[in-house]
Formats: structure tokens, C-alpha cells, sequence
């Protein structure tokens, strides 16, 4: 350990050295800079149309999408199902999955398979079903403790995701199936994230545990603990701050918190990272990175409501195995509900 | 993720240089690797062909540079081309000849509206401004609040009332000229981009405000939604240039190439962290570099150059060329490092580190560092200086004092070594640099080459004049007197 993390600090320092000897000019470089000709500057506007995003609908929808210049073989083969694709149904395909953020690898590994086997249902179901496999088979939402503990939902994310929201919103659908929710305000960080969470609490009959701003989150978590099980509550919300997935101190502080909430009376059952449907690739880092911190047993995608697909969650749920467990659909206090894989495959290739 | 770009565009055909020009075939490959980098940095699709055919039409009637190698080439014009798109033309903030300037922004739910207020004003406020600002974000529960907290932070009043988002903005703007402000920026709700109602809205207060300057908030995590969010509020607003928001997270931000082809508007502002400090003028080289995948070695530099001390610095950097480096320098290095930010922070930064020394230097523990920095400071200053006195007996002794094992010492003396080795070859009469250090170099170079930057002088000074067994280094001052340089 102490060899690696020397080699690890030699090399920082030794960059850092190079950098201070280059800025006064005492290492040349080993190329000179090239001579380039000076390129016509690109118009301001760089897109003036923005392409349809094409829908993989049923199979004559999707022949004539590819133009009357298409023979009546081609068309007829893929509803006939001899399953062999022609480089512009992959294109679509590719084009359909690209624009939904599903992302490349995973675009990649669809149209591999689509090559491999062609489509012998016709691209859209095929294309349907390769998604819906990639897919995990669990999305199980746990709410029932031990006896003698206290339910924790813990919810990461980075920030503006929407996590206090979503809490307002869960706690909403668990009183209204008859349990009792405590929510405790463990984002210390935001101006104000304890008093959104307090609105949250009074519009939907929840008790609410805060403190002031830069308090100890752990702290927090701590004393609605002590309340939930005071007042015989059945499940604590538990907030926390945004934060970038890149930051190592935050992640250790997120990793404390879940040590806290799993200690009894708590039980953490569920950490549910927060995720807006409009991130692109990013969010599979976030994912890791998150998953590695605070153990995340699944996926609240917010913001479906947008034009945005959300089409990164298949990534993360075919690499990282973590469930989407809800999505949210709206701003309303009821319009988070529980994810259906079927019908969000199919959101992905229609319009 | 993926490899970088940059790297795997150098990979391309290094046996071509002698043909001249890129083979068609050649370009292909690049512009498909090029294709595949934009997207998964988030880059829209129409803008990725846009920018795909652009960059073949540059490339293809170039011919081959004699001191890059064709991918280098491709790699500069790619970076040429981002830079052009990202730049254009940069909008100068002038403010109005009758205060107040206004300023409305607006943007998804969750892109970081409220916080870019906040940080917005604190730049006015810096630029010697007197910035005001209004709470028109009624939408969200405790917007106001926030917005109120973070005002007081910076020290900038903010203006709200219970009564509708455009009363509020109108009212705001009324107050501002009232009290001689003379920047005033309105937060308004965040909104689906689809929301009509909260469009129509937003749509009103600009209106009502007439501003001058209407800004998107945009966040630099988006996907391929950016163009349509952009093209939406542009149509309906007028947009004057984007703020990118979350630039601190590793995205590669393609969101902001998108929104900026689609709109045609320079990106104006780029916030790179949580704190209100956190928020600068954009700079559209670095966001090039950081779709490349190129590391962010700009901001690695600049850290460096914000944080370190150039003296403690100097000294060392002059033995590392000369192969004195001793333990002592090692400690006070390592302590430069630390004031710059973690390991792992730090690594990711760099280019051309593989994915596996990026995942250790996450996963150190601050206390592996301290461990290591209790060994050397359990040595004497003469073994500190000459590590090859440490026998036996010694390693003991050290290990005890430090709370270690013979073992660890044993392992930080010969990483020593291996360290000292490499840097006698970077300092040797034919220099040569470790590949990742020759593109930290090269960065640093076209950076730092012109001007340098305060504090850097002394610098200069201090590395050349570093003697080769120097005492304690607090004793030099800073633009003290130079001796000559030393001879090699």
C-alpha cells in the first residue's frame, strides 16, 4: 500500500514540478509547435435544423420512413422476418437509440446483436425485446424493517436532480398506503433544502427533523431516528446533499451517513439515487461512483415528463445491474410512480 | 469511460508520414473515432454530423504537418474546430446607459438557476457593480428562501413579494433603479422545456423587464435534450448567451457544444463548483480539451499556479533536473500537493494517465499519505538527504518512530530510488520526458509560454539558482538576489 501510494504522489509531484520548470520555460518541449495554415473561421450557427429523432414503429411505418426509393424486396424480407438488416434500418436503429441517451456501448451491443441475428420479428419488436433483456428482472421496493427498527430510504444524487422533491413526493404514496414518515432534512449543504423539505412535510402529513445549515448530516439522520422510533413511525426519508460524484470527501461523508441510518434503530432497506432524466453519459459515472459510496439498491428518474427519454438508465442497469424503481412524471405530489420496463422500452423507440 | 480521444486518435497510422496527407481511409477512422468522443460526451447528434462533415472538409485538403503525426493533426484540428465553435464570438457584457442593467435567466428545473444568480451577482459585485437581485422563482417551494440565504452570503440584497412571478420581476427591477443599483438579475421558475404555461410565463417577465441581457442556464450533465431546451427557449426568448453550469463534475459537457450550435450564441459564464467563488468567464480551450478527453491539465496548471508556492517549488524542481532530490523535497512537495486538492482530484486532471492509476489515486487514503510523510520525518535531515545511509539498524529505528513496519520503510526507500531514476533521465544531457509528462509539458507550454504568471518570476529565479545541497529553503526571499545559472 505504501509503495503504490508513493508511486501515485511522485508522479502528482513530479507533474506539478514539470508544469512549475515548463511555465519558466526550462524543459523544451519535444515538438515545436506546427505551422498550420489558419482555417476560415465556422459560422456562428453551427446546426440550423435539428433532425427529427426518427420513431422505430411497426414494420411498414418504418419502410416508409426509409423512402419509396426502397425496393419492395427489402421490406417485404424484414416483415417476412428472414431477419437480415440493410445498413440503413441499422442506422435508424442507431440513430433512434443515440438520441434517447441510451448511449454508445449500448447502442453498439444492440446493433451487434441485431447484425448477428437480424430481426426475425421485425426491427421494432426485436429492437424491443434486445432492450427489454438488457434490462434487470428485480425491481422490488423494500419497506418492511425488522421488527423493533425503523425503515431508512436514503436518497443520493448529485445536485438538482430533484431528490427533496421526490422525497415529498414518496412520502406522499407511503402515507397514503398507511404508513407513518418521518423525513429527515440530512442536506445541510443547499440554502434552504431544509425548509423545501419542510413544505414537503406540511403539504403531505409528515413529521420533518432539521437542523441548521452546515450542521452534521449524520447528526440529523441521527435524530430522526430517535423521533421515528419515539413516535413509533414506520419509515424515515432521508435527505442528503447534492453533490458531485467526483468528489472523494463528499462521497466518504455520503458512505458515514449510510453507516449511520443502517445503525439500529435504523435499517437502511433502500438508497435510491436520484437521477434526471435529462443527464447523458455522465449519469453512468455518477451511477459508479454512487453505487461504490452508498451501496445503491435503485434508480428514482425524474423528469420524464420532458422531451428527454432517459435512455442512460439502460446503460446503467445493464452494466451496474441497479434497478430504476420509480420515475417521476410530473410536478404534481402524486406523479411519481412505479417503473415499468415495458412500457418505458417502449417510449424509447416511438415518438 | 473510453479512452480518451487524443489518445486514440494518436494511435492512428504513425507509418503514414511519409505519404503527405491523410488516406481517405485514414479519415474515415479518425472522423468516426471523432464522432463516436462527441457522443459520448453528450454532443447532440445533428451537431455531431454538423461538426463531423466541417471537420472533414478541414482535413481533408490538409496536408501533413512534418512535426505532428497524423493523428496529432487530426487531434489539433478537432480541438482548432471546438475552439471555434465554442468561442465565436464572445459576448462583452456593456451595461445599459440608464441603470439598471437587466438581466433574466432562465432554464430547466434543476440546472442551477437560483445558485447561478447568486454567483452572478457576486461577479458583478466584483467587477465593482451593484448588483440586485429578484426572487420570480415562485414555483418551486423555497426558492425565494435560497436565494435570500445565498444573497446573504455574498452581501447582495434581494428583492421578493408573495404576488406573481412578472409583479415581482417588474416591482424588482422598479426597486433596483429606486435604490441605484445598477445590475439587477432575475431567478425566474424553472420549467420543463414542454411546460407551456411556465414558458408563457417566463415569456411575460421578460416582457415586462425588457432586459438587456437574457441568459440559459444550462447544465453541462445534459444529454442529447440540450439542443431541443435551447431551441425552445430561444424561440421564445431571445437568448443573449448560456451559462454552464456543473462543470466541476467529470462530464465531458457536450450539452454546451449543443446548445451553442443550435442557438448560434456564445457561452458567456461557467460554473465549476459549489462555492459562490466558483464561477468565471467560459473558456472555450479548456471545454475543447475536456470533450477530448485531454484531461483538464489547463485547470491542473492553473491550480498549481493558484495554490503552490513558487519558491518551495523552485528550489525543488532545480534538484529534480539535477538529480538531487532529496526526501526533504519529496515532504515539502508532497505538502504542496495536499494544499492543491486529493490524489485522485488531482490524476483526473492529468493527461494521459490510464483509467487504472486514476481509480488508485481515488481510492487513497489521506492517512496512507500521512504514514508516508511520518516516515520521512522520523529520519535525520542527513538521511533524509543521503537515503543510502539507511541501513539496517536505521530502518528500525525509523519504522518505530513512525509507527510503521520495516517493511513500509523498506518499500518508500526503493520507490524513492525508482523515482530519483526517472527523474535523472528527465534531467540528463538528453531529456526525455515521461509521455505523460511530455503532454503536461506541451499544455503547459502553449499556455505559460508568453506570459508568465504572477508570482512566477521568482520562479525562475529560484530554480536556476538552486544550489545543489541547499539548507533549509525558507531561508531564500522571494526576488532575492539570482546567482548564475548553473552550468550543465
Amino acid at each position: 500500500m505504501i509503495a503504490s501510494v508513493f508511486v501515485l504522489a511522485s508522479i502528482v509531484i513530479v507533474a506539478l514540478l514539470v508544469v512549475a520548470l515548463v511555465v519558466v520555460g526550462l524543459v523544451r518541449r519535444r515538438r515545436g509547435p506546427a505551422p498550420v495554415a489558419p482555417m476560415a473561421p465556422l459560422p456562428d450557427l453551427l446546426v440550423t435544423e435539428i433532425a427529427e429523432r426518427p420513431v422505430l414503429d411497426e414494420e411498414p411505418t418504418l419502410g416508409s420512413r426509409l423512402g419509396a426509393s426502397r425496393g419492395v424486396f427489402d421490406r417485404v424480407r424484414s416483415i417476412a422476418g428472414t431477419g437480415a438488416l440493410t445498413g440503413e434500418q441499422l442506422e435508424v436503429v442507431e440513430e433512434v437509440l443515440l438520441r434517447s441517451d441510451v448511449g454508445v456501448s449500448t447502442t453498439e451491443v444492440v446493433l451487434a446483436v441485431l447484425r448477428r441475428d437480424g430481426a426475425p420479428d421485425g426491427v421494432a419488436a426485436t429492437v424491443r425485446r434486445i432492450l427489454r433483456e438488457s434490462l434487470v428482472d428485480e425491481r422490488h421496493v423494500a419497506v418492511d424493517a425488522e421488527p423493533g427498527r425503523v425503515a431508512v430510504w436514503l436518497f443520493v444524487g448529485v445536485n438538482g436532480v430533484g431528490k427533496t422533491t421526490t422525497i415529498g413526493k414518496l412520502a406522499h404514496r407511503e402515507i397514503g398506503a398507511g404508513r407513518k414518515v418521518v423525513l429527515a432534512a440530512g442536506d445541510t449543504f443547499r440554502a434552504a433544502a431544509a425548509e423545501q423539505l419542510t413544505t414537503w412535510a406540511e403539504r403531505t402529513g409528515a413529521d420533518v427533523v432539521r437542523a441548521g445549515e452546515g450542521a452534521d448530516p449524520g447528526s440529523v439522520i441521527h435524530d430522526a431516528l430517535g423521533r421515528a422510533s419515539a413516535r413509533g413511525a414506520d419509515l424515515v426519508l432521508a435527505d442528503t446533499a447534492g453533490r458531485r460524484a467526483n468528489s472523494t470527501n463528499l462521497l466518504d461523508e455520503l458512505a458515514k451517513v449510510r453507516r449511520v441510518a443502517d445503525r439500529a434503530p435504523g435499517q437502511v432497506l433502500e438508497t435510491f439515487m436520484v437521477l434526471d432524466a435529462t443527464t447523458g453519459q455522465n449519469a453512468l459515472a455518477q451511477a459508479r461512483e454512487f453505487l461504490a459510496a452508498a451501496s445503491v439498491t435503485g434508480i428514482v428518474l425524474t423528469k420524464l415528463d420532458g422531451t428527454a427519454r432517459g435512455g442512460i438508465v439502460v446503460a446503467i442497469e445493464r452494466e451496474l445491474s441497479i434497478p430504476v424503481k420509480f420515475v417521476g412524471v410530473g410536478e404534481g405530489v402524486a406523479d411519481l410512480i412505479p417503473f415499468d420496463p415495458d412500457e418505458f422500452v417502449d417510449s424509447l423507440i416511438r415518438a | 469511460m473510453f479512452d480518451a480521444l487524443s489518445d486514440r486518435l494518436e494511435r492512428i497510422g504513425a507509418s503514414l508520414r511519409s505519404r503527405g496527407r491523410l488516406s481517405d481511409a485514414d479519415l474515415d477512422q479518425a472522423l468516426s473515432d471523432v464522432r463516436v468522443a462527441l457522443l459520448e460526451a453528450d454532443v447532440e447528434l445533428s451537431v455531431v454530423r454538423a461538426f463531423i462533415e466541417a471537420l472533414r472538409v478541414r482535413l481533408a485538403g490538409q496536408s501533413l504537418s512534418q512535426s505532428l503525426s497524423p493523428g496529432q493533426q487530426v487531434i489539433k484540428a478537432v480541438h482548432e474546430q471546438l475552439i471555434d465553435v465554442l468561442g465565436g464570438s464572445a459576448l462583452k457584457v456593456t451595461y445599459a446607459s440608464r441603470p439598471p442593467t437587466v438581466i433574466v435567466l432562465a432554464g430547466l428545473q434543476g440546472a442551477g438557476k437560483t445558485t447561478t444568480a447568486a454567483k452572478l451577482a457576486a461577479w458583478f459585485k466584483q467587477q465593482g457593480r451593484q448588483p440586485y437581485l429578484v426572487a420570480a422563482d415562485l414555483q418551486r417551494p423555497a426558492a425565494v428562501e435560497q436565494l435570500r440565504v445565498l444573497g446573504g452570503q455574498i452581501g447582495v440584497d434581494v428583492f421578493s413579494e408573495p404576488s406573481s412571478p412578472v409583479e415581482v420581476a417588474r416591482r424588482g427591477v422598479a426597486e433596483a433603479a429606486r435604490i441605484g443599483r445598477d445590475v439587477v438579475i432575475i431567478d425566474t421558475a424553472g420549467r420543463l422545456a414542454i411546460d407551456q404555461a411556465l414558458m408563457d410565463e417566463v415569456r411575460a417577465i421578460s416582457d415586462a423587464t425588457s432586459p438587456h441581457y437574457t441568459f440559459l442556464v444550462i447544465d453541462a450533465v445534459t444529454g442529447q435534450d440540450a439542443v431541443l431546451t435551447a431551441r425552445a427557449f430561444h424561440e421564445v426568448l431571445e437568448l443573449s448567451g448560456i451559462i454552464v453550469t456543473k462543470l466541476d463534475y467529470d462530464a465531458r459537457g457536450g450539452a454546451v457544444l449543443s446548445a451553442r450550435g443550435v442557438v448560434g450564441r456564445p457561452i458567456v459564464f461557467a460554473s465549476t463548483g459549489e462555492k459562490v467563488g466558483d464561477f468565471d468567464l467560459f473558456h472555450p480551450d479548456r471545454m475543447a480539451s475536456r470533450i477530448l478527453g485531454m484531461g483538464d491539465a489547463l485547470s491542473l496548471i492553473e491550480q498549481a499556479e493558484r495554490t503552490m508556492d513558487p519558491e518551495i517549488v523552485a528550489a525543488s524542481a532545480g534538484r529534480m533536473m539535477d538529480g538531487s532530490f532529496t526526501l526533504d523535497d519529496f515532504l515539502a512537495q508532497l505538502n504542496q500537493v495536499r494544499k492543491m486538492g486529493s490524489l485522485g482530484g488531482l490524476m483526473r486532471l492529468m493527461p494521459g494517465v490510464t483509467k487504472e492509476m486514476r481509480t488508485a489515486a481515488a481510492n487513497v487514503d489521506d492517512r496512507e499519505l500521512n504514514k508516508i510523510e511520518a516516515i520521512i520525518r522520523s529520519m535525520t535531515p542527513r538521511e533524509r538527504r543521503e537515503p543510502v545511509i539507511i541501513d539496517g539498524s536505521r530502518r528500525s529505528r525509523i519504522a518505530a518512530g513512525s509507527g510503521t513496519t520495516v517493511n513500509a520503510v523498506n518499500q518508500l526507500l526503493k520507490q524513492f530510488g525508482e523515482m530519483r531514476k526517472m527523474m535523472r533521465q528527465m534531467g540528463g544531457a538528453n531529456p526525455s520526458l515521461p509521455p505523460q509528462m511530455g503532454k503536461l509539458a506541451a499544455l503547459a507550454a502553449r499556455r505559460g509560454g508568453d506570459e508568465l504568471p504572477p508570482g512566477f518570476e521568482a520562479l525562475g529565479a529560484g530554480m536556476r539558482s538552486a544550489p545543489v545541497s541547499a539548507g533549509p529553503k525558507g531561508k531564500k526571499k522571494k526576488g532575492g538576489r539570482v546567482t548564475p545559472p548553473k552550468q550543465r
